[in-house]
């Protein structure tokens, strides 16, 4: 079995994560970090390879700084890596990021595709489903927890309202959340073997070409004034007393 | 004028939800209001005239046999024929997780551009502009869609105001089987309403309890000012990891995020990642032992002082007030 893990280099949400308002775009060269929900989509991976070994495959979009991702995924177990770079896809919008994906995994061919839910910088919560419709395979998404058969893929979906269990029969695209267990850690045998794993670098040209051009379009992007701290009170026995009489005074009781 | 979507996804036990009147009247800003609505047979007399009360001046109701097994599939396939047949500027869906997915599909499909968890929407001079408060609410942007109607997920609570009430026009068809395969839904268990608290992401108030609670029978301070203040309960990702609370309480960059115009911090420190989640609150109380805890840099009224004093004080000083 061939499994694709999308992988997805962020900001660091520990840090003060900035937009920049000419373009509208995030500042992607803030303490980079690889999105940890996409750490544990390749444990994800790494427990099947385990137990049936099946071949691993990272794949990514973003800048050069991402090839430090896609080295410790290597690290820790998977096979090979793919790293679509091009400055040409700097800014993508969700609808051009999932045909970029798209085309990279036709390309490359897959048995199941491994996301995250949600990223923690755009918070799209939808390309796993965008790549079931780009590829016109089934995607069974949400997953709190994975169950892999030779020809299936399934478990519990979470939701708003309640969990369904689902299933999807392969090939198929799934995406997990963060109830699925965290990476393990490189040892230092893996870091060695990963510096000889083969890691290829595509260009969107080398990908397919008419690719469709972004869809969305930011027209204005403003930073929300820094909110500042009010009245700090030190409990001697009258705080509560104090804090009833702001929330009366501010009508919010 | 010009057509508006928004698709209504009914209730288990088949009423419009309380979320559709803010999708009709984000609707209503852009053009004609259209419901779009899914389900496996009828639509109900009571069903249509609500959508009418919400706004709805047309029922887009398609009936698919699938609709129970089939995940999503059928509900894009019926989107992608509403806007075939109405033509609209945009299609509005809720910010949940089958809303968000079925945004991203519909876009696919209709080479369209989307906009996920937007907090306002307006027209200008016919093109719809969506407004998102990104990266925890640290900055506010406009966006718009070229060519195609904008999709976008709204988030609950946002969008203000109310659609002017009208009797709705029904048209029913019927979906033909879908081309695109599918997940098949096994099983499903709903989630039980166990309380009569607001939910978590639509409320107005909102009570949250950190580590500083200390355990999960103390928790129940959080739910009793919660109760107090007609208040959802909420917590940080400490909390849960903890397991004082469910993980459907979290509030954060993991977690929900709220708007609420009240939101109450018991014993939460106030890391970043929490913040992200409930920095755009009108008003922010912070209760925390710690004097240096990062959540009083951004609290409108701070105590410094222990939850476990404090927080029966308040509930019985609440309860005077109300007398």
């Amino acid at each position: 079995m061939k499994i694709v893990v999308l992988i997805k280099q962020v900001p660091d949400t520990y840090g003060e994560r900035r937009l920049d308002t000419t373009s509208g775009r995030i500042d992607r060269s803030i303490d980079p970090v690889i999105d940890e929900i996409t750490e544990r989509a390749i444990e994800v991976a790494l427990t099947e390879k385990d137990r049936s070994d099946a071949e691993v495959v990272l794949l990514t979009m973003g800048p050069a700084s991402a090839v430090e991702m896609l080295r410790r995924g290597l690290a820790i177990g998977a096979d090979r890596a793919v790293h679509v770079l091009d400055d040409a896809l700097a800014g993508s919008d969700m609808l051009r990021t999932s045909a970029v994906l798209a085309a990279a995994l036709r390309r490359e061919g897959f048995d199941l595709v491994i996301t995250g839910n949600e990223s923690t910088d755009g918070r799209g919560g939808s390309m796993a489903a965008m790549l079931s419709e780009q590829l016109s395979v089934p995607h069974a998404t949400y997953l709190n927890a994975v169950e892999i058969t030779p020809q299936s893929v399934g478990g519990e979906r979470a939701g708003e309202r309640g969990t369904r269990v689902i299933r999807a029969t392969l090939p198929a695209v799934i995406s997990i959340t963060e109830r699925n267990p965290e990476a393990r850690f490189p040892s230092f045998k893996g870091s060695m073997r990963a510096k000889k794993k083969p890691l290829e670098t595509l260009s969107a040209s080398d990908l397919a070409s008419g690719l469709p051009a972004s869809r969305s379009r930011i027209l204005t992007a403003t930073a929300r004034p820094a909110r500042t701290a009010g009245r700090k009170v030190i409990d001697d026995g009258s705080a509560a007393g104090e804090l009833v009489d702001y929330l009366t005074s501010s009508h919010l009781i | 004028m010009t057509n508006a979507l928004a698709l209504i996804g009914l209730t288990p036990d088949g009423t419009v939800p309380p979320a559709a009147a803010a999708l009709l009247a984000g609707a209503a800003r852009l053009g004609t209001p259209v419901a779009v609505v899914v389900t496996g047979g009828a639509l109900d007399e009571p069903t249509i005239s609500a959508l009418g009360a919400s706004g709805a001046r047309q029922v887009l109701h398609y009936t698919a046999d699938d609709l129970a097994e089939s995940l999503l599939t059928p509900v894009v396939d019926a989107l992608a024929a509403a806007v075939e047949s109405a033509q609209p500027s945009a299609v509005l869906l809720e910010n949940v997780i089958d809303g968000r997915e079925v945004a991203g599909r519909l876009a696919v499909r209709l080479g369209s551009g989307m906009v996920v968890d937007i907090v306002d929407i307006r027209d200008q001079d016919g093109l719809p502009v969506a407004t998102t408060s990104v990266l925890g609410g640290a900055y506010t942007v406009e966006s718009v869609t070229d060519g195609g109607p904008l999709i976008a997920t709204v988030r609950q609570g946002a969008i203000e105001g109310t659609a002017a009430a009208v009797t709705a026009e029904v048209i029913s068809a019927a979906l033909p089987p879908s081309a695109m395969p599918s997940a098949v839904v096994e099983s499903s268990n709903d989630a039980q309403v166990t309380s009569g608290r607001p939910e978590l992401r639509a409320a107005t108030r909102v009570v949250s309890g950190g580590r500083g609670l200390q355990s999960k029978e103390n928790f129940v301070l959080v739910e009793q000012l919660a109760d107090a203040l007609g208040a959802a309960v909420g917590a940080s990702r400490a909390a849960v990891d903890a397991g004082y609370v469910p993980q459907s309480a979290q509030v954060g960059q993991t977690g929900v995020t709220v708007s609420p115009q009240l939101y109450v911090a018991l014993g939460i420190s106030g890391a970043i990642q929490h913040r992200a989640g409930m920095q755009t609150a009108k008003t922010i109380v912070a209760i925390n032992r710690d004097p240096d805890a990062p959540i009083f840099d951004i609290a409108d009224f701070g105590i410094v002082g222990d939850v476990f004093t404090v927080v029966p004080q308040i509930i019985e000083k609440i309860g005077t007030a109300a007398r």
